[in-house]
């Protein structure tokens, strides 16, 4: 009788035990779940990237004539040379990223991809870098430019300034 | 002669070895057949019967048999293609180039897994409209239907992966252009952009990340789901036969109508129907 007792007592502590362990089991995997998805995550994500600097060196301003558009095919900028003086625009067109390019019978920027075109002069309704026409979402940005002790020109591709602000041109 | 090499055959289907390693037997009858797809690894995914009329080629143009043997041309002549490309920026576009000019038949399987591509991709979309224009997608088969739909989504990141592989001018523009597009996802848009990518331009990390998607996890995840597709015709009740569907073949004409194609004509006569198997042969 005491046996039987006994034995019911613990089939009813084994139920709560196994509850108590599927609980701790699950719990356990989950935590684990979550922390193989953040680690991975984390490992996708590149902690160093080799990839060129920002600053670029464009050199002298004198090899920019006036009034001249200049494309740097490989950082992908324009350095500009206009009246008010030096200024970059970005040369990534803000649709796709495709490269733009300079039209010099046209007076304007074209992306090759879709289509979109950006003024390079400033008017009274626009300033350089804004759309013309296409699907291009936004204007192409301006980029800090400075002159350095050696009297280089510099652009910092990863800084975008204000359009047509004093500090958005290098003056000779 | 042909009767010796009969016997040869039968002579082996016999041996302990044969019976050992295809252990539905010998034979022709209706059983045999049924048991030989039951019981083999690769088959069994299959129906073990099917409506002879399903197996003519109007009923499905065999879009979906054709897209998988595009895949597996695709796997076929990928592999090799392994063995002489290398996904590193100064390499990637020479060991292209070699594969064209300089490796035996490197033109012939590099074009046919060109050309395999863009038919995979042309045969999912024809063999999804096939699907969807006779309704095949309905119950029981909405489920095979989703898997469907990731098995397109899959198709096309494979032929989205191996098309920056060459790393030519046409590649690196359409990876910079569609990775942009990845980039346009609300919030999170540029994180999908730079995991993708593994940086911020379509860069070295890119080309590798791209490589392994392409050889790898997509591969993968195609054979993965391929598998549950084929075995869902099965679980769904096979082929989708329509009931306005006339039956071709004329010896099919006395097939007993079935919950399924219930619509069709019912014509007396002779005629063997599926699943009523020839008493005699199955007695064997």
């Amino acid at each position: 009788m005491a046996e039987e007792k006994q034995n019911t007592s613990s089939a009813v502590n084994d139920l709560n035990r196994r509850q108590f362990f599927v609980k701790l089991g699950l719990g356990s995997l989950s935590i684990a779940a979550i922390g193989t998805a953040v680690f991975s995550y984390q490992y996708l994500e590149p902690n160093v990237l080799f990839e060129p600097s920002p600053v670029v060196n464009a050199g002298k301003p004198d090899r920019y004539p006036l009034d001249s558009v200049t494309l740097d095919v490989n950082n992908g900028i324009y350095i500009i040379h206009s009246q008010e003086g030096y200024f970059s625009l970005s040369a990534v067109c803000t649709h796709l990223g495709c490269l733009t390019a300079w039209k010099p019978d046209l007076g304007i920027i074209a992306c090759p991809c879709h289509g979109s075109k950006f003024f390079v002069h400033a008017e009274d309704d626009h300033k350089p870098g804004d759309k013309i026409e296409g699907p291009a979402p936004k204007p192409l940005p301006w980029k800090r430019i400075w002159l350095n002790d050696d009297g280089d020109l510099l652009v910092d591709r990863s800084t975008d300034v204000p359009p047509l602000a004093r500090d958005s041109f290098v003056r000779v | 002669m042909a009767k010796t090499v009969d016997q040869f055959f039968d002579e082996v289907r016999e041996t302990r070895v044969w019976r050992s390693i295809f252990r539905s037997g010998t034979g022709s009858s209706t059983l045999h057949r049924a048991l030989t797809i039951q019981q083999n690894v690769f088959l069994h995914l299959l129906s073990t019967k099917v409506r002879t009329r399903m197996l003519t080629f109007s009923a499905t143009w065999y879009l979906g048999t054709l897209t998988l043997g595009t895949f597996l041309i695709l796997v076929a002549t990928g592999i090799p293609l392994m063995f002489y490309y290398h996904p590193s920026v100064p390499q990637a576009y020479a060991d292209t180039k070699d594969l064209q000019f300089v490796v035996s038949s490197g033109l012939f399987l590099r074009n046919l897994h060109r050309w395999s591509a863009h038919a995979m991709v042309f045969l999912v979309f024809a063999h999804m409209f096939k699907v969807f224009y006779r309704g095949a997608y309905r119950t029981p088969r909405e489920f095979n239907w989703v898997i469907g739909v990731v098995l397109l989504l899959v198709t096309l990141l494979l032929s989205y992966t191996g098309y920056l592989l060459p790393w030519d001018q046409l590649a690196f523009w359409a990876i910079t252009v569609g990775s942009n597009i990845a980039s346009a996802v609300p919030l999170i848009g540029n994180k999908i952009h730079f995991l993708l990518l593994g940086g911020n331009a379509v860069n070295a990390n890119a080309l590798l990340r791209f490589y392994v998607l392409h050889c790898m996890i997509l591969p993968l995840t195609a054979l993965l789901f391929v598998g549950v597709h084929f075995w869902r015709i099965r679980k769904d009740g096979g082929l989708y036969a329509h009931s306005s569907e006339p039956s071709i073949v004329p010896a099919q004409a006395g097939e007993k109508p079935t919950s399924r194609n219930s619509g069709e004509t019912l014509r007396p006569g002779s005629g063997q129907a599926w699943g009523t198997p020839n008493p005699s042969k199955e007695a064997q």
